[in-house]
């Protein structure tokens, strides 16, 4: 008998039943839930008189629309914005659920309160009306974003109709170069897979590389996975995992500790576990990455050029084209000279405290470039009151960032945080769709680190240039 | 949810690869706690000028194509978010068949909860669609679910793959949630078990 792979074991664990035209019921471990993809799932209970399943497994916090301003806890100017945060409120009264307010320090995106708060363990399910849920995957847990619908039908019945994925293995091996960091291996992946790549499978990410990376690191890895494609992205618990979970709030305690760690401790791919796709890359050979174009996959080292339109096959020619009319960019133009206006700093991806230190080293005794607008929104409250300890947010406001409250902001300016049409944005988020982060902006994806530089300098630079 | 009846529509050609969610249904789009009336933000920023004005150039704008029921689309649509949002605009406007060589996984699943059937098919079957939906209004694509084919202006049929399950329940109108409470006692009896293997979920 072939071994199984980690996805194979968690999926075993949770299969409530399975039908036979193989649509399986899966049993979902954790629900989070936020303002904007939650309030016609609540709707829909309150219609058919539904209770709330499983109330102490659902967890909410507001996060998409809320402000990054002082005076938030007191109102929302925007009154659409104001709306879906008092739904959320009264939703979770009124359903009895886990809920961190926007006057709750703990409040922040809810990819990183469920980690931070301990409701995110190895081996479990997690499901969030949210596509970058694949977050939690970091933890060795089954984690991937549903649409409203199936929100709803969590909420009902703590279950997922579910058909089961294929398995991909990505293995970056060896250890990174100096400067390049997590966010370059997630979106080093994406450019070798393209944003289709993964469609149809469940990724694990492992090798020397993954093992090296702190979970804050592991996070971003993971949190990217569906930008490749997946329906979630994994990594195996290890000590680095379980160092992380000991000790938070809602992870488990004294025995149940105990028992928690030999089941996690199983939990990794057998030798002889099956993969349908394996992808294999050297960490020495990933360079700081940028983006050029409009998609996650347009990604090059940023000692590259605009790549040109017809160096593409099919109808990705178009898409370039028209990617670069919409970036305002000329082929052949180098990467390193292309002028920001904007620098972000934050989101599910990268707003973690150790995104917050790699930023702000960079960022150290210097100041950010003439007329430049850069701020920096912490994933979480907490993130942001460690951050306040450890002087970070000193470095931050002495080179000329804004220092903001927790949210998800700019990464989809679904608040007043946005950009202006034309506006120019090295970003550490996940997405440069066109018009993410406001009508008309035009969005650089790369870590931390490269966007503080880009910060300093004026224009994407090579972090290695001035480490 | 309706019933997903076989019918013959116009098809719009949107041959762009990656288009996303924040195209389909631009963010600010999302701040309603309704699911109706999203037809009228479909494609906006692609849709209408910088002053609210339609843009002509854009294929839903264009006589044509003004009452299409099926997009015919470039790879990989419906990648990007989670928003149901893009399902709810696209059936509000009068959408009820998507076809391309791939779909985003999350997209794919919520158009299923809509009553929205997207279609995948091979490069060459989707570049002789395209050319038929490029003819204009007077070419209809008929979409017979029953027996999973597409058929073109001319006759030529291809058939396609659909998820059993998801077939039954699209063209018998079914809700999801009803179908598993009917299952409760098997989510019951998971959960005792599992409560035991393990207390600390």
């Amino acid at each position: 008998m072939t071994g199984k792979t980690l996805y194979d074991k968690i999926w075993d664990a949770h299969l409530v039943h399975e039908a036979e035209d193989g649509s399986s019921l899966l049993y979902i471990d954790r629900h989070l839930v936020h303002e904007v993809t939650s309030p016609q799932a609540f709707e829909g209970l309150r219609m058919a008189g539904r209770p709330v399943r499983a109330p102490e497994k659902t967890i909410a916090v507001p996060d998409h629309n809320v402000p990054t301003t002082e005076g938030r806890d007191k109102v929302i100017e925007n009154e659409d914005s104001r709306i879906q945060v008092e739904a959320l409120d009264k939703n979770a009264r009124d359903f009895g659920i886990n809920y961190y307010p926007v006057s709750d320090v703990r409040q922040g995106i809810v990819h990183i309160v469920g980690p931070e708060q301990g409701w995110t363990l190895p081996g479990m399910t997690v499901v969030c009306g949210d596509s970058h849920t694949a977050t939690h995957g970091a933890f060795g847990a089954l984690a991937h974003g549903i649409g409203t619908s199936e929100v709803e039908h969590v909420l009902a019945t703590q279950t997922l109709i579910q058909s089961k994925s294929k398995n991909m293995k990505v293995e970056i091996t060896g250890q990174l170069a100096p400067g390049v960091t997590a966010k370059d291996i997630t979106m080093a992946v994406i450019g070798r897979t393209g944003t289709a790549g993964g469609t149809g499978y469940v990724i694990e990410y492992c090798g020397e590389a993954i093992r090296s990376l702190s979970m804050e690191g592991r996070m971003t890895v993971c949190n990217m996975a569906i930008e490749g494609g997946a329906r979630a992205g994994l990594i195996a618990p290890d000590q680095t995992t379980f160092d992380y979970v000991k000790g938070r709030p809602h992870a488990p305690k004294g025995a149940q500790w105990e028992a928690a760690m030999e089941w996690w401790k199983t939990l990794y791919s057998d030798d002889d576990a099956h993969w349908d796709k394996v992808i294999t890359i050297p960490g020495e050979e990933i360079a700081p990455l940028v983006t050029w174009g409009t998609s996650p996959e347009d990604v090059l080292p940023i000692t590259d050029i605009v790549p040109a339109p017809e160096s593409f096959a099919g109808g990705k020619a178009d898409a370039a084209r028209r990617a670069l009319d919409y970036m305002g960019l000329k082929a052949g133009q180098k990467l390193s000279e292309i002028q920001i206006d904007t620098v972000f700093i934050g989101s599910c991806t990268n707003g973690r405290i150790e995104d917050l230190r790699a930023a702000a080293a960079i960022l150290k005794g210097k100041k950010i470039k003439d007329g430049m607008r850069a701020m920096v929104v912490p994933g979480s409250g907490l993130v942001r009151a460690q951050a306040e300890e450890e002087g970070l947010a000193e470095i931050f406001k002495e080179a000329g960032f804004e220092w903001r409250l927790a949210g998800c902001s700019m990464c989809l300016a679904m608040n007043p945080d946005q950009l202006a049409p034309g506006e120019r944005c090295a970003a550490t988020s996940n997405r440069n769709f066109e018009g993410r982060q406001g009508k008309g902006g035009r969005t650089h994806l790369m870590s931390p680190a490269m966007a503080a530089a880009a910060a300093i300098t004026g224009h994407l630079t090579d972090v290695r240039e001035i480490m | 949810m309706d019933k997903f009846e076989s019918f013959s529509g116009v098809a719009a050609p949107m041959p762009l690869v990656n288009i996303d969610t924040d195209m389909i249904i631009p963010k600010q789009f999302l701040k309603t706690i309704k699911r109706s009336g999203l037809g009228v933000n479909l494609f906006a920023e692609m849709r209408y000028l910088d002053d609210g004005s339609e843009n002509p150039d854009f294929v839903l704008n264009k006589p044509a194509y003004r009452s299409a029921e099926i997009i015919v689309a470039g790879d990989n649509f419906g990648c990007g978010s989670s928003r149901e949002h893009a399902p709810w605009a696209i059936k509000d406007f009068g959408i009820k068949c998507v076809i391309s060589t791939s779909f985003a996984d999350i997209f794919f699943n919520n158009c299923f909860k809509n009553g929205i059937l997207p279609i995948t098919l091979p490069q060459e079957q989707i570049d002789v669609l395209m050319k038929d939906a490029e003819k204009g209004s007077n070419a209809r694509l008929d979409i017979d679910l029953e027996n999973q084919t597409v058929t073109t202006s001319e006759g030529e049929s291809f058939s396609f793959e659909v998820d059993p399950f998801r077939k039954h329940c699209l063209l018998e109108g079914l809700d999801d949630i009803g179908l598993t409470m009917e299952k409760a006692g098997a989510i019951d009896s998971f959960e005792a078990q599992a409560s035991q293997a393990r207390p600390w979920v």
